[in-house]
């Protein structure tokens, strides 16, 4: 049998942060506050305006269909544990799956405000919760979701993000800024996590032995997407939370507040200069530098013990893995990576099976998948950006196992970073800002698109769909990025070429006028038709582009 | 003609205002005509619903039928899930809202 | 004139408030008022002859307040900070922390909703303006 006997609480070998008695204590008190804050609302004693920013600030939407909730996955780790509870309300409590987020967040779409409460206190039970999943106040942290096994990682970043976490939540001072505030945290020269497209991206670095940050500032995608420009080249750790209070700081005081398109940071960062930004900052955090708000060195320490590597098997005798199935292979290569240490190997569990909806997962998938990090992975899980999951310990001799229980769950799909491994937001189906439907057109695409042998010829092509301006599906940073917009009624699509979230960042450029669902498919194919037609040896489809640019896509689109 | 539409204050259900109550069925929906926001003030100052908007919409022999595909989409379900919409057992359902 | 919720022990300052320009035009006021955008570094000079900062809350999305408040607080002031305009009960404790001991909600505050809210949390992750001891702190002594 698979499913192996669960463990106390969150088990205590675990490496992902476990609460003490201070940590559990907020949480649950944030269960209490939000019962009182739904009671007071369905009993009238709050008007839907005056509630609105308080449910959002513990991640409640009112959607198309019904209120959605969004679940916190700090930095995308959890354990199995965490997992299976995940499961377990989709059952009780919402329609029998969940929906994996661009924010490594999962969201559920059927929740009922009187539910909440309870729902919430299910989360506390296991170290989970909503906080600041949405409202205009410092979000989730996200990181990448390699941290701690990626073979290029210079540190794990997780437990900056956990710092991170525990310095954001409820902070008095920026629980109303003029928008949202997203920070993302890496630690390796491969960026996973989109970092300068965030509010604030940190990498973590080194300078003379000491740990410390690069602070990026004013990134973000939405209807006026920036890639965040270098605020600070180092900041050590003993400053980082006097820094970034200082970032905050002057983002609350003087970003826009008259017009809610223009209120990111992006934009006060934009319109005031990086420079004249940098100083202000720099002014501030000599101030607030003074008032000891940094924790010491021991503080981390203490949250970096949870890090710490699971404990390995000696791999030396182990077989070498049989690639005789060609399924199999093929899926080693697209869906694993390199693990830190020999013998072992992360493995990415596809979302985006063709048909399917992205980021989608069923209750017996999340619980599936909770089965299988318990066997093979240290109980340990991680959600992409990409809208994937990771098991990011598995032992190279075990793979065939996992893959072969992943191919009984129909989880299999050997598409990690292909045309088809598209990234959609929920789109017209679900979300109330929407313009257009976003599944529907990432299902025809993946259908279109679906013989592997195909996909794998195109190589890695990031293919991202926003249903609206907001740009939740990262449209701006896709290879291909597409957005819905709304014309006169009628869903319409519009095509970006060469975009990207990775390391070599950029924003994507509109190919011209707009198309139905049907034509954006073709304008899709007449796009890859030219990128293979003009891609010299090891070219990916934005290499091609960047060379040699978009009038070559154009002439295939529009003739 | 014009319908009145919102959400269930405690469940978040879709519902449209039938001339007397609410429903969960647009087919029940009653021509609000001009008095639709103060009817929506009423209703929303007794909890009745939440966040409720009138909204364009065309009579059809089935039943009113929004003027725009949002409020169709909120009146059915979402598209990709049939099985999760008011008419699991219609496979031409989607129809109406495209 | 609303009355205002005092969380300190003092009598209340009978002065009016006067705008920040005006403060800033005479010397002998000893409240003042001061709107979202004004820039509360301005009143650090004069904190010694103060005994009322009014902060303004336009609209209680509007948080700019929040950082005034301490700014004037880590600058040292110690007489009374008052909150005045679309102050809402799931804000005052976020107002405290931020140094804020007096409030004047422009729609009257559930005295019930308010002690609850105020005792709520036991232990606060970061260092404010209130005093409150971050639990970084209580675990490594």
């Amino acid at each position: 049998m698979l499913r192996m006997v669960p463990l106390p609480m969150l088990g205590r070998n675990l490496q992902v942060y476990q609460y003490d008695t201070y940590d559990q204590s907020i949480v649950d008190a944030r269960v209490a506050e939000f019962r009182d804050q739904v009671e007071r609302r369905l009993s009238g004693h709050l008007t839907e305006d005056q509630f609105k920013p308080l449910r959002l600030m513990n991640g409640l939407y009112l959607q198309l269909h019904a209120y959605m909730l969004r679940v916190a996955i700090p930095y995308g780790t959890l354990s199995s544990t965490q997992m299976r509870v995940l499961g377990d309300i989709a059952r009780a409590y919402d329609r029998g799956y969940g929906h994996f987020t661009t924010r490594q967040n999962l969201q559920f779409n059927w929740i009922k405000l009187a539910d909440t409460p309870d729902i919430l206190e299910k989360l506390a039970k296991v170290e989970m919760h909503a906080i600041q999943t949405s409202g205009n106040c410092i979000r989730n942290i996200s990181s990448d979701q390699f941290a701690g096994a990626a073979a290029d990682e210079r540190t794990d970043p997780r437990p900056w993000a956990e710092l991170l976490r525990q310095w954001s939540t409820f902070h008095p001072e920026f629980s109303y800024l003029p928008r949202k505030f997203k920070i993302a945290v890496i630690a390796a020269d491969e960026d996973r996590a989109a970092m300068r497209l965030h509010d604030i991206g940190l990498r973590i670095t080194q300078q003379d032995g000491v740990a410390g940050a690069q602070v990026y500032v004013g990134g973000g995608m939405g209807r006026t997407p920036m890639i965040a420009p270098l605020v600070n080249d180092f900041v050590p750790l003993s400053d980082l939370m006097s820094y970034l209070e200082a970032c905050l700081r002057v983002y609350n005081r003087y970003g826009r507040r008259d017009n809610m398109y223009k209120a990111r940071i992006k934009i006060l960062i934009h319109e005031i200069g990086v420079d004249k930004y940098r100083a202000e900052v720099a002014e501030e955090f000599a101030h607030i530098k003074t008032l000891g708000i940094d924790p010491p060195q021991a503080e981390f320490d203490r949250i970096a013990a949870f890090f710490a590597d699971p404990a390995f098997a000696d791999t030396t005798a182990d077989a070498p893995v049989d690639r005789s199935d060609a399924g199999f292979a093929a899926w080693l290569d697209q869906n694993t990576h390199a693990h830190k240490r020999a013998g072992y190997t992360i493995v990415t569990i596809s979302l985006k099976p063709t048909g399917g909806i992205p980021g989608d997962a069923s209750a017996d998938q999340i619980d599936a998948m909770a089965d299988l990090a318990e066997a093979y992975s240290f109980a340990e899980l991680r959600v992409t950006h990409a809208q994937n999951i990771v098991l990011p310990h598995v032992r190279s001799a075990d793979l065939r196992a996992v893959y072969d229980r992943l191919v009984a769950i129909g989880l299999a799909e050997a598409n990690l970073d292909l045309i088809t491994d598209i990234i959609a937001c929920p789109g017209l189906d679900y979300c109330s800002l929407a313009n257009a439907r976003s599944i529907p057109l990432a299902q025809k695409i993946a259908d279109r698109f679906a013989d592997p042998v195909r996909q794998r010829d195109l190589g890695e092509l990031k293919l991202k769909i926003s249903g609206c301006i907001n740009a939740c599906g990262h449209h701006h940073a896709g290879h291909i990025g597409i957005l819905g917009v709304d014309r006169k009624g009628t869903e319409n699509y519009q095509l970006l070429l060469g975009g990207s979230g990775a390391e070599d960042v950029s924003l994507g450029k509109i190919t011209g006028p707009g198309f139905s669902e049907d034509g954006v498919v073709d304008a899709i194919e007449r796009v890859t038709d030219r990128y293979l037609a003009e891609r010299t040896d090891g070219e990916r489809f934005v290499d091609t582009y960047r060379r040699i640019g978009m009038e070559p896509f154009k002439e295939a689109i529009y003739g | 003609m014009k319908l009145l539409t919102g959400n269930d204050l405690a469940s978040g259900d879709v519902t449209w205002w039938t001339g007397n109550d609410w429903s969960r069925h647009v087919e029940d929906a009653a021509d609000v005509g001009e008095d639709g926001e103060r009817i929506a003030q009423v209703e929303e100052a007794a909890r009745r619903v939440n966040v409720p908007y009138v909204i364009d919409a065309v009579a059809t022999p089935e039943g009113p039928r929004p003027a725009h595909i949002k409020d169709r989409i909120r009146a059915l379900g979402p598209t990709v899930r049939t099985d999760l919409t008011l008419k699991p057992a219609d496979p031409q359902a989607g129809a109406w809202v495209i | 004139m609303v009355e205002a919720l005092r969380l300190r022990d003092d009598a209340a300052h009978d002065e009016p408030a006067v705008t920040l320009d005006a403060f800033l035009g005479q010397s002998n006021a000893t409240a003042v008022r001061i709107e979202a955008g004004d820039d509360a570094r301005l009143l650090l000079p004069h904190l010694d002859r103060l005994a009322l900062i009014e902060v303004s809350f336009p609209k209680f999305r509007d948080g700019r307040g929040y950082s005034a408040g301490r700014i004037l607080r880590e600058a040292g002031y110690t007489g009374e900070l008052r909150a005045e305009g679309d102050v809402l009960v799931d804000q005052i404790p976020l107002m405290r922390r931020c140094g804020f001991d007096s409030f004047a909600p422009a729609a009257p505050v559930d005295p019930a909703a308010l002690e609850r809210a105020l005792e709520r949390y036991d232990h606060v992750y970061q260092a404010a303006a209130d005093g409150q001891v971050p639990v970084w702190k209580l675990r490594h002594g």
